[in-house]
């Protein structure tokens, strides 16, 4: 850790002591989530969602494995493995399946409140641009391990979301057709697609970690942002990260866990959708194809486009779609601003608030039929969707004159009394 | 050979007096030219793990199916299934046929005539696979009483892209008519396809 005044790690334990000269894993620990690792004071419970994003990998990870166990990765085995074996005869299967199934929700869910953090408190600005950049990865390896898990109890949904998915390869022009039936093995979603999406489903959550454990890095080398986007200014700015912020993630855990536990417990099939229990049929497609939840602001913008302008409104909706991700990787050289928080930027906090807005439209389009009211509100929505990235924030961040921003996050946390005891304690001395 | 006693650095070479000359170049060209071996071998052994993520050989073996004629009425459609993906086989009515070609072909998205898209004499056979090119769902209108959509031939539900009655579009986001796979008559009541 950069701070002069961070702890050093001096094991007393004689075994510790032993192990961290020889590799220094309990010094590595120690500082990263120990009491080595001095954290600005005033983080508020918006600053959880990290940890609980990690927490639920490890969730994804750990009843995936199991449920890897009992799994039959065949087109014809596959659906009655899921809805049959692990449901009904696997002991706890229903439990581990559900877990997994809402699990992935719940990481979706963590991680869009722990991107929009990023986005209010200007957490991608200079020194922290690779933490976003990295953050950015993760998401993109995250939404291709979800579509492949989805992909796999084989159910008319998974296997026309392969379908579909695949399908936009085909836009890509002269090759496409070829890297849609290199993807599938095949011409058609079939043995060789599953085969190949399990294994890659079993991989990329350990490229997740691998990711993971840069993004921590690469935040450990400026330290943590905080609300009032000031920079840490000496030793009375931060706590210790143990036991300060462990007992505060502590708590953010345990209302994760409850909420987590409603889910599957009492409304497993909520967030999922009742044509996959019907096992694939390549013949007959559901009458509406839609994906998971997490997905649907980058489905609506995918069907925004509807009319040939230059290249195929097929292409574009691919681009675009792709495009309002890849944005993000523009984004700490887009906004300008010296200013972190939107809580002293006045106009960056209402675009923030009309971003959070548009992307829950965007959301509600895309889990809705292609009918024409929803295909206009979604073009407007995605139209938006871009403009907020690429002209309103570089515009806003040249003209706004941001509020003046306290001199130091002890002097926001505590205000005038602080101020005063301060003053008082060194009159004192 | 010059030795290090002699004083040549290894960025040096000794020519053909004797003389020492500077000449890094000669040691770029080695490395260059490992590195280049290396490449290569990288490459020549990712070609075969790219490579088997393409169709295999029993993938490719279900590559034709044999579809019987004989019993499909005009106006008829039946669904078949080739390489497992759907297949639509219609006995278009005259009414239809006239319907096609009554629609000028450079009003198309995708400007093709009935004739160019069924084998010559057997104008009256509509084979396409079933298989929208918007997304890849599977179009309505093959099965009795389906919806054929306004156009009378296909009709995506998905996305809502409509299809003539000789399988083109016209109607929707789909960029392309459907598919016309490859086929043979064996006879006047038996057909190969692929």
């Amino acid at each position: 850790m950069s701070f002069p005044w961070a702890r050093h790690y001096e094991p007393k334990n004689p075994v510790m002591k032993w192990v961290d000269e020889r590799l220094p894993l309990p010094r590595f620990v120690y500082n990263a989530i120990g009491a080595g690792y001095p954290v600005p004071r005033n983080l508020n419970y918006f600053w959880n969602f990290g940890i609980l994003a990690g927490l639920s990998l490890v969730i994804q990870i750990v009843t995936g494995i199991v449920l890897a166990m009992h799994f039959h990765s065949s087109a014809a085995g596959a659906f009655d493995s899921v809805n049959g074996t692990i449901m009904r005869d696997v002991n706890a299967g229903w439990f581990l399946r559900f877990a997994h199934a809402n699990g992935a929700s719940m990481f979706f869910v963590v991680v869009y409140i722990h991107i929009f953090r990023g986005l209010h408190y200007g957490s991608y600005k200079a020194p922290r641009e690779m933490v976003w950049l990295l953050g950015v990865v993760i998401f993109l390896l995250m939404m291709a391990t979800a579509f492949m898990g989805y992909v796999l109890p084989w159910g008319q949904m998974s296997f026309w979301g392969a379908q579909v998915i695949t399908g936009f390869f085909s836009a890509i022009p002269v090759v496409g057709d070829w890297i849609r039936i290199w993807l599938l093995g095949g011409y058609a979603p079939d043995d060789a697609t599953l085969n190949r999406f399990f294994s890659l489903h079993y991989l990329l959550p350990f490229v997740i970690a691998g990711v993971i454990i840069l993004h921590i890095w690469a935040l450990h080398i400026p330290g943590s942002n905080n609300p009032t986007g000031v920079e840490v200014k000496g030793e009375q700015d931060t706590v210790p990260f143990h036991p300060y912020y462990t007992a505060k993630d502590g708590f953010g855990v345990g209302i994760f866990l409850i909420l987590f536990s409603t889910l599957i417990f009492f409304y497993p099939d909520y967030l999922g959708h009742p044509d996959n229990y019907i096992p694939a049929n390549p013949l007959s497609t559901p009458a509406h194809i839609v994906p998971e939840w997490y997905f649907w602001p980058f489905y609506a913008i995918l069907r925004a486009f509807t009319a040939d302008f230059i290249l195929p409104a097929k292409l574009w909706g691919v681009l675009a779609m792709f495009g309002s991700i890849l944005l993000l990787f523009f984004l700490p050289w887009l906004d300008r601003s010296p200013v972190r928080s939107a809580n002293y930027r006045p106009m960056y906090r209402v675009a923030f608030w009309v971003l959070v807005a548009d992307v829950l439209i965007l959301g509600w389009c895309g889990g809705s039929p292609a009918e024409p009211l929803y295909v206009i509100i979604s073009q407007i929505a995605a139209a938006y969707y871009f403009a907020h990235f690429l002209i309103i924030v570089p515009i806003i961040s040249r003209i706004e004159t941001p509020r003046p921003l306290p001199n130091s996050i002890t002097e926001a946390v505590l205000g005038d009394e602080g101020g005063s005891r301060i003053t008082a304690t060194a009159a004192t001395a | 050979m010059a030795t290090f006693e002699e004083g040549v650095s290894p960025e040096q070479t000794v020519g053909p007096g004797g003389e020492i000359l500077d000449n890094p170049r000669r040691r770029d060209y080695l490395t260059y030219a490992a590195a280049s071996v290396a490449a290569v071998g990288a490459g020549v052994v990712v070609l075969p793990l790219v490579n088997s993520m393409n169709p295999s050989a029993d993938v490719l073996a279900l590559s034709t199916t044999e579809v019987n004629l004989a019993a499909i009425e005009p106006g008829q459609a039946i669904k078949a299934s080739f390489r497992k993906q759907p297949l639509f086989v219609r006995n278009l009515t005259p009414k239809e046929m006239a319907e096609a070609d009554a629609v000028p072909v450079s009003s198309l998205r995708d400007p093709q005539t009935l004739e160019q898209r069924t084998a010559e004499g057997h104008k009256n056979w509509l084979i396409t696979l079933g298989v929208c090119t918007h997304l890849g769902c599977v179009p309505l209108g093959a099965g009795e009483g389906e919806n054929r959509g306004p156009f009378g031939g296909y009709f995506c539900p998905c996305h809502g892209s409509a299809y003539d009655t000789a399988g083109r579009i016209r109607q929707g986001p789909a960029p392309k008519n459907l598919e016309v796979p490859k086929y043979n008559f064996t006879s006047d009541t038996v057909v190969v396809v692929g």
